[in-house]
């Protein structure tokens, strides 16, 4: 019934900005069918991951639980938990998209009509809802094609710029080398008789040659990986995810590359069963490389929501870590530990969609609000705009990894799952376990310095343009839909108590894991983070209360102790100069300098200075600019090289069309005679 | 380990502070009680240069050296106005640093001292009369005492410290 | 004398933290000033520093957000609360399951996290450096301290501090393994880091083209600067008993007796006399390096923690 309401809900916002197109009655409803759509999806997946405690819910939860439509297992009734995180992340992050996107699209009014958008919204809703529902190769495939065909519209929005054209097509391109290889998986998987339901691929796959089995799992890597934006097919994703509207940036990046992470699991836990260690070997170095590598790409940018986008790469590269960590003790046959890594990765897969959410809609309002991405232009914004800076904060404060948010405890999980690493019997293998340690720990502190300086940069200080000076507080629906994001934040990091018993009990029976048992739910204030096999143990709601509380006391001492409670405004010290402009501040490529030239065997970094000088003497300067470039490697020395390589076969191939009739009637008959020839043959 | 021996074999080298010479320093203004209690033990000092020649800061400079060891009064140099309880001010204030001393002045929380070095801070010196002199210190910020000398010794400056904060030794 | 329960003695020992932490930085300065043949302040001079900056009034840029106000309250929340979390005096600790190793690096992490950003909010070109190289160093300093942790959950079968010293005490040949040793020589490096010691920063500089932690704080006066320093003050205390419980774990009380709390005391002030006065001598010896020669140095002990690791891993 939910299920049915939810499909109905986003077909309802898709009609509705297809009938409407204008106005604030499209915005809302578009909207409406949106946050419906991902109420119920939420609610779904609430009710499965957590069972059944939800006394009042009980109702819904019985109607769902009821099979519809299962003809030849087209959508599963949503009894596997695993799918139900996934649908749930989609629901939790709609919502606030949705919420934003009524204040965020009254921008377009008279310029750009609601149609388009907002009817892709919904229908990209719908098939990133359905996706991890699906149990056929048919249906996933279709609602897998669906999903990256109305995330393409929705990215060529604005597409009267030229480089969202140019991110458009990379990313079409990436899409469809990404299905291919998906479908080479799928096709390897089939059974003899063709039937493409899960539960038969899995049965078909127990039968085959571990060297098959691998290359179905290599080549679902490649494939689910370039959607989950691993490197090296992380290209696209720097350039399509600020190239969309905030809100669909928010959606992709908080929810759709996870979808990436749900095939990687679907093959590696469900299909396949598990494998050898050096799966989840390669997917944790792959994990820890992208890690490490989003995050230095990220700090030299300076447009704020391509800086969004690099961090996502890493944060994916986080939740690999936990999935290849928790492949490989599974391999090893450490079923706590494996479960530990898991959930590590299914905890941030939630965590990041949140707070990602959270700073592409923050990004959005300041986009909004100032009208430039490029940080270099901003400043002083929280003052003009307070809320969406405080909310801005929380994002920031989550994505470093500072207790207690959730960012904090989903990475401690994660190194946890790491440091049980040392249980390895083989030595060679059990070091990589340390050097993911210093990898995502590097990574989480680079992070850290990338968010001061983006937070910084943009809302602290002086405006540095006429914009920045002028901008305005984001309309109300953008702000509350930011505020639910950030409390989730806060709530998600304290409530990981339920949180990672039901993650584990979603991991729970699938190839070949322990079923776990019922699970309580207390909330006690003392009980610790139970995570059975970590080698620690934290309590993230004590850790809130006690920064709460003494943030209230440390002022309360002061005031006791009769300290001076005088305060004089003047302005900032600059060694007694005249007077302060803007630009006498820190930018934002000064603020990451100390870095490039510390990484600059990785960056390559080429300066180039030019300097006017006065006409009348060389003593004067009118002025300098000043241009630093690094060097994106694999841009240019992985796809370049290929895509040249790739054209310039097209371009031999292209001699086929030489444009005469009586050629095309040749090809024509020798391909009817050499196929009637390979019948013949086969035939006999 | 030839730094470590050398150390202990040159051992402390401060000197014991004598009462020295009253005419030299001058006491504009007798500095309230609650502030002497409050530096009295801890003092944070800004040393601000308003165009003078740089003998007085050399002078000055001896005084975080050994010998003269402002530290073992509480004394130390601070990078910031605004972490100064005090201001060391030297020159005949200069035209161009007329503004900074005054911001200087501005950026400092109250309560604050001021104590200016040198017969240039006092009187002008020998630059009085000249075109890029503003005012000696007191014309551009309230002086609580002067230190006269061409330049002073670090032994008369440390005193016209203490005695801003009402620490002097007097002579017996 | 009924026995104080644990509760009452994780605040005491909070509170002792606290109370101690301007004097032991009072004795580093003091022992650096005789080591520079000069009398120096006393030892509670930095009491004194703090009883005037509480009575004196706070100077704000008219640029400055609630940030900067904020900013100095949680460096301070943040660093009390890994004083709860942080083995000083008595091990079973009732906090001991709220925190472990982790989580004390990562609260300290906040509070650099929020002085760097307090740092670029008034628009001073001074505090946008001091972040800029702040966030550097802090950044470049955790995977050393992240192997650090791996080595001695290694050895210890836990993170919670509580158990590494439960685990040493209880096998002291332990504390003498190679991989101990090494990570102590890494921690100590990233003690020098993270608490602006030289040779990664001079505290006592008034260059600001050398500053790294002062620069951030420029702007501060008053309360807030109370506030901060103190902080600092204490997070200086906070490693070296970190140092010195988890790798020198005797002394600590396992007991919650007078004798042995008394004991602990004892021991602790010993610790950290021992460690004030190697980090003074130290200091006196070496020159601050340039800003860009600090990460070799931070590399260094990078090595060090994965020669602590590689070696925890063959011995077992």
């Amino acid at each position: 019934m939910i299920f049915l309401l939810m499909v109905a809900g986003y077909l309802f916002g898709a009609l509705a900005a297809l009938l409407f197109a204008r106005g604030w009655v499209a915005r809302w409803l578009t909207a409406a069918g949106a946050i419906i759509g991902g109420a119920c999806a939420v609610t779904l997946a609430v009710a499965e991951v957590f069972g059944f405690d939800i006394g009042s819910f009980q109702i819904i939860v019985v109607l769902a639980r009821r099979p519809w439509w299962l003809q030849g297992g087209v959508i599963q009734d949503p009894a596997q938990p695993l799918s139900a995180v996934f649908l749930g992340v989609v629901g939790a992050i709609a919502i606030p998209a949705a919420l934003y996107s009524i204040g965020y699209t009254r921008a377009w009014e008279g310029r750009r009509s609601l149609r388009m958008p907002g009817a892709m919204l919904n229908l990209f809703l719908l098939s990133m809802s359905l996706v991890p529902l699906a149990e056929n190769i048919l249906w996933f495939v279709l609602f897998w094609e669906g999903m990256a065909v109305t995330s393409y519209l929705l990215v060529m929005t604005e597409a009267e710029e030229p480089e969202t054209v140019h991110a458009g097509n990379w990313y079409l391109g990436m899409t469809q080398f990404g299905l291919g290889f998906i479908l080479a998986a799928f096709f390897l998987l089939l059974p003899p008789d063709g039937s493409g339901d899960f539960t038969a691929l899995a049965k078909h796959a127990a039968t085959l040659s571990p060297g098959l089995k691998s290359l179905v799992f290599v080549l679902a890597l490649i494939g689910f990986g370039s959607k989950a934006g691993l490197v090296p097919l992380h290209v696209w994703l720097p350039s399509a995810h600020p190239a969309a509207p905030s809100h669909v940036s928010a959606l992709m990046s908080g929810v759709m590359i996870k979808l990436g992470v749900y095939g990687v699991l679907l093959f590696g836990l469900r299909l396949l069963g598990g494998g050898p260690a050096w799966w989840g070997g390669l997917v944790l170095t792959l994990g820890a490389v992208s890690a490490l590598l989003g995050v230095l790409y990220a700090l030299m940018e300076h447009d704020l929501k391509r800086l969004l986008a690099y961090h996502s790469i890493e944060n994916i590269g986080i939740i690999f870590i936990g999935v290849g960590a928790g492949m490989m003790f599974l391999s090893y046959d450490l079923p706590a530990l494996a479960v530990l890594g898991f959930v590590g990765g299914l905890y941030h897969t939630i965590n990041h969609a949140c707070f990602k959410g959270l700073l592409f809609l923050g990004a959005g309002s300041v986009l909004h609000a100032t009208h430039t991405r490029n940080m270099e232009e901003m400043g002083g914004l929280i003052k003009r705009m307070p809320r969406t800076a405080l909310f801005f904060l929380v994002g920031a404060a989550a994505i470093s990894a500072l207790p207690p948010l959730n960012g904090f405890v989903s990475e401690w999980v994660v190194f946890q799952a790491l440091l049980g690493g040392a249980s390895i019997p083989q030595r060679e293998v059990a070091v990589l376990m340390p050097i993911a340690v210093a990898m995502l720990a590097l990574a989480s502190g680079l992070a850290a310095a990338c968010f001061v300086k983006a937070f910084g940069i943009t809302f602290l200080g002086i405006a540095r343009s006429h914009e920045a000076e002028q901008a305005r507080e984001a309309p109300v629906s953008m702000q509350v839909a930011m505020a639910a994001l950030a409390l989730a934040c806060v709530v998600l990091g304290a409530a990981a108590y339920a949180m990672v018993p039901a993650l584990g009990r979603v991991v729970a029976g699938l190839a070949g894991l322990p079923p776990a048992s019922a699970v309580t739910v207390s909330w006690s204030l003392r009980v610790p983070l139970s995570a059975p096999g970590a080698v620690g143990q934290i309590s993230p709601l004590p850790i809130l209360l006690g920064l709460a509380l003494l943030l209230v006391a440390i002022p309360i001492g002061l005031w006791l102790s009769r300290a001076s409670r005088a305060l004089r405004v003047s302005d900032t010290w600059g060694c007694g100069r005249i007077a302060q402009t803007p630009r006498m501040q820190y930018t934002a490529a000064a603020f990451a300098e100390p870095l490039r030239r510390i990484f600059a065997a990785l960056y390559r970094p080429t300066e180039d200075v030019s300097i006017d000088f006065h006409p009348e003497s060389r003593y004067f300067v009118q002025s300098i600019a000043y241009r630093a470039h690094i060097i994106p490697w694999f841009e240019r020395y992985l796809y370049d090289p290929v895509i040249d390589r790739v054209i310039a076969w097209a371009a031999r191939v292209r001699a086929i069309q030489s444009g005469s009739l009586h050629a095309y009637l040749t090809y024509l008959v020798a391909a009817l005679v050499i196929m009637l020839g390979l019948l013949m043959l086969w035939g006999s | 380990m030839g730094l470590l021996s050398k150390i202990f074999r040159t051992g402390i080298v401060t000197e014991a502070f004598p009462p020295g010479d009253p005419q030299i320093v001058h006491l504009v203004r007798e500095v309230d009680l609650r502030s002497r209690r409050l530096f009295g033990r801890a003092l944070g000092i800004r040393e601000v240069d308003a165009g003078s020649c740089n003998g007085c800061e050399i002078e000055i400079s001896g005084l975080m050296g050994p010998v003269y060891d402002s530290e073992r009064f509480g004394f130390h140099f601070v990078a910031s106005p605004r972490h100064a309880d005090l201001l060391l001010v030297t020159g005949p204030v200069t035209r161009n640093m007329e503004v900074p001393l005054r911001k200087t002045y501005e950026a400092t929380p109250s309560p604050k001292l001021v104590v200016a070095v040198g017969d240039c801070a006092h009187t002008c010196g020998v630059f009085k009369g000249s075109y890029a002199v503003a005012g000696s210190v007191d014309q551009i910020i309230p002086v609580d005492v002067f230190v006269d000398g061409c330049p002073p010794e670090p032994a008369d400056i440390l005193r016209g410290i203490l005695t801003a904060l009402g620490r002097a030794p007097q002579a017996s | 004398m009924p026995l104080p329960t644990g509760y009452t003695v994780a605040i005491a020992q909070t509170a002792l933290a606290l109370f101690l932490a301007p004097g032991l930085v009072g004795l580093i300065r003091w022992l650096k000033a005789r080591l520079q043949n000069r009398r120096g302040a006393p030892v509670w001079q930095p009491y004194l520093e703090l009883r005037k900056l509480f009575a004196k009034e706070v100077v704000v840029s008219s640029n400055a957000s609630w940030l900067f106000r904020v900013a100095p309250f949680v460096v301070f929340a943040s660093t009390v609360a890994v004083a709860f979390l942080v083995p000083v005096l008595a091990v079973p600790s009732p906090f001991d399951p709220v925190g472990d190793l982790l989580v004390v690096v990562y609260l300290l992490l906040l509070g650099t996290f929020f002085l760097a950003l307090a740092g670029l909010d008034p628009g001073s070109a001074f505090g946008g450096m001091g972040s800029s190289r702040e966030m550097t160093v802090a950044a470049l300093s955790e995977p050393t301290v992240a192997l650090a942790i791996f080595a001695l959950a290694l050895g210890a079968g836990s993170t919670n501090l509580g158990q590494i010293v439960a685990r040493t005490m209880a096998d002291p040949a332990a504390a003498v393994s190679p991989g101990y040793l090494l990570a102590f020589g890494a921690l100590f490096v990233v003690t020098l880091a993270e608490n602006g010691r030289l040779p990664v920063d001079n505290p006592a500089t008034h260059l600001e083209l050398t500053m790294i932690h002062e620069a951030m704080i420029l702007e501060y006066s008053g309360r807030y600067l109370a506030l901060i320093e103190w902080a600092a003050w204490l997070k200086v205390l906070l490693f070296f008993s970190l140092l010195g419980n988890l790798f020198v774990p005797w002394g600590v009380a396992t007991v919650l007796t007078p004798s042995a709390l008394g004991w602990a005391l004892a021991t602790l002030l010993a610790k950290l006399v021992v460690l004030a006065v190697v980090l003074a001598v130290f200091e006196t010896r070496v020159a601050k390096l340039r800003l860009f020669r600090v990460p070799e140095l931070l590399a260094v002990s990078f090595v060090l923690a994965v020669l602590a690791i590689t070696v925890s891993f063959l011995v077992r």
